[in-house]
């Protein structure tokens, strides 16, 4: 009965981990496949490689999708940041409101946002293009990085900023010295969330995207509709890349842990 | 002595609520000057006035004689230690205590020196490395006064900084506080609730209440002297009785006259009379004018605390002897154990 127990919960964590990876391993696979079958393995080549850099579409498309993440990540961050350390020293009554509609965007459902967008660029007779994308991103990174970075500036001692004025910081030194230190896991956590939810983005982007600006997604979705293993390779890199971040993210704090401790010894 | 800080009719409204009054107050180099009243009498919102985090509506805030009102805390010669210590947990003890040297841009040897110097001076030698957050309540107020003392101020504000600690380390740390102030000889405005707190460590005791100074005395005085109802009360316990200066050295309460040492009073002025429990001697009904009988008895370790019923009123006497419920007493006193105060309107 026990060797049955032991036997099924092993069989039930290799499925779901199957049902995770498979996929992206099948991908993995034929990215490296020498014809362009998606179902048959016929040998190994890198030509899938060579036509991604080749592919100037794809290459820009990348460029897009990296810059783009990077500088809405930045520019969120800081207005963030910001926002979450003005909301904070507010009324509780202005608190709560601002802290409630700023929920709504993150509740509300991408379509609608990607739509309101739309028009709104519409309205205002912007070009769609990339400056549409980054304000796009930007505006629906923000309240991820309020909704992290908000709830470590609540719980700061209220005299913190005073005492670094005390000892002689002017009120920009107290924030660059002390407040944004002390609230830096919750300013991480914005950035890996802005970063993702920007990166990741299609809904959004594909509708206030155009003249040919295209991030990964929107040129992965245009390229499913032909069968092309260029695409099983630009997931391979992007797979990679994921895979090396989670590893550094992990291992760092392990590693500062073993430094303190080793401090800690020596002294 | 020479005046540091003089407070000139400050006034400070926070909310349509009137937290300060009129505050006018000197305070001298060297003193330890300690503000005690009950919470919300403005005591705190004095301080953080001095030390600049909040600004007062009008009146004068003098530093050697110079207007800083609107001079912001980082350039005031004052530093706080805060009630929860408000240290920088992201930074070790001794960055915590260079912080100020560092924003001065001091030579790295020179802050060495003095982090060891001042680590000494509240007894914390050897932590320079430690995380402030696996210190102890009394290790991090020590870390907080250190951090404070470094930058050498001219005065040093204290909000309650012994607040968070337990009765046995708060005795320890006013001793050791004493001693601080006395070794390095600057001027220390101490924030507290605490009456004994005050009385056992300041030169100078400002009682507050309700946004205005009650009265500005040494301990002796304030407790021995106190100058209307609620400085008697709010400081050690008494009896307060109604009654009248008949004249000079002559004051009338209960029905009796007593001799007294007060002066400066009107003929018949009505005023209030305190009594303290430890100055009332419990003697035979006949060589006494006051007399009643024993109500309660209560044992408080040192003393009793007996509760004698007159036909006027209750008298609390603290006394080291013990007396039999219902036993018919008299109530004595000498002159010097009157204190006669003005009535309060």
């Amino acid at each position: 009965m026990k060797k049955l127990a032991k036997l099924s919960k092993g069989l039930y964590v290799a499925l779901c981990f199957a049902f995770f990876y498979i996929p992206i391993f099948v991908t993995m696979l034929f990215s490296f496949n020498s014809s362009k079958s998606l179902t048959k393995f016929t040998g190994f080549s890198l030509k899938w490689y060579i036509e991604l850099i080749e592919n100037s579409e794809i290459m820009s498309a990348v460029w897009v999708s990296v810059s783009v993440a990077v500088l809405a990540t930045a520019i969120s961050t800081v207005l963030g940041t910001i926002t979450a350390i003005g909301l904070s020293k507010n009324r509780k009554l202005i608190r709560e409101w601002i802290t409630n509609i700023n929920n709504i965007p993150i509740m509300n459902p991408e379509i609608v946002t990607a739509i309101g967008l739309m028009l709104l660029f519409s309205a205002m007779k912007i070009e769609k293009g990339y400056l549409t994308m980054l304000l796009a991103h930007i505006s629906f990174c923000t309240p991820y990085v309020i909704t992290s970075v908000y709830p470590k500036v609540r719980s700061l001692d209220p005299s913190i900023a005073n005492a670094a004025m005390d000892l002689g910081a002017t009120p920009w030194q107290a924030l660059t010295k002390v407040v944004v230190p002390m609230i830096k896991p919750g300013i991480i956590a914005g950035v890996l969330l802005a970063f993702t939810m920007s990166f990741d983005d299609f809904v959004i982007s594909y509708f206030v995207s155009g003249n040919g600006v295209m991030n990964i997604s929107i040129i992965v979705y245009n390229m499913t509709k032909r069968t092309n293993p260029t695409i099983n390779a630009l997931s391979t890199i992007v797979i990679l890349v994921i895979f090396i971040a989670v590893l550094v993210v992990n291992i760092i704090p392990l590693l500062k842990r073993k430094r303190a401790v080793a401090n800690e010894k020596s002294n | 002595m020479n005046t540091l800080i003089e407070l000139k009719n400050i006034t400070k409204t926070f909310d349509d609520q009137q937290v300060l009054k009129g505050i006018n107050l000197k305070i001298y180099e060297n003193e330890f000057l300690t503000l005690l009243g009950p919470s919300g009498c403005g005591k705190t919102t004095t301080l953080r006035i001095i030390a600049g985090f909040d600004e007062s509506d009008s009146g004068e805030l003098l530093f050697d004689g110079i207007e800083i009102s609107k001079l912001p805390p980082y350039k005031r010669e004052v530093n706080t230690v805060f009630q929860k210590y408000a240290l920088f947990p992201h930074l070790n003890v001794e960055e915590n205590i260079s912080f100020g040297l560092k924003l001065k841009k001091t030579e790295k040897s020179v802050i060495e020196q003095k982090v060891k110097k001042m680590l000494a001076l509240v007894g914390l030698s050897g932590f320079e490395k430690r995380d402030v957050t696996s210190l102890s309540g009394g290790q991090q107020q020590r870390v907080a006064i250190a951090r404070a003392l470094i930058n050498e101020p001219k005065v040093l504000l204290l909000d309650e900084p012994l607040g968070a600690l337990d009765a046995r380390l708060r005795k320890e740390m006013q001793t050791e506080l004493k001693k601080i102030q006395k070794e390095v000889g600057i001027t220390f405005i101490y924030v507290t609730h605490d009456q004994e707190e005050a009385l056992s460590m300041s030169d100078t005791v400002v009682v507050m209440n309700d946004g205005y100074i009650q009265q500005i005395g040494t301990p002796t005085d304030v407790y021995n002297e106190p100058e209307n109802r609620f400085v008697a009360s709010f400081i050690g316990e008494s009896n307060i009785i109604e009654g009248k200066m008949v004249r000079d050295c002559l004051v009338e309460f209960d029905g009796f006259e007593f001799e007294c040492v007060d002066k400066g009073f009107k003929e018949n002025e009505e005023a209030e009379i305190v009594l303290r429990p430890e100055d009332i001697d419990i003697v035979k009904p006949e060589n006494a004018k006051i007399t009643g009988t024993v109500e309660s008895v209560v044992f408080k370790g040192v003393h009793y605390e007996i509760m004698v019923k007159t036909d006027l009123r209750s008298y609390m006497i603290h006394t080291t002897d013990f007396f039999d419920v219902g036993l018919e007493v008299g109530l004595s006193f000498g002159p010097e154990d009157i204190h006669v105060m003005w009535k309060m309107v």
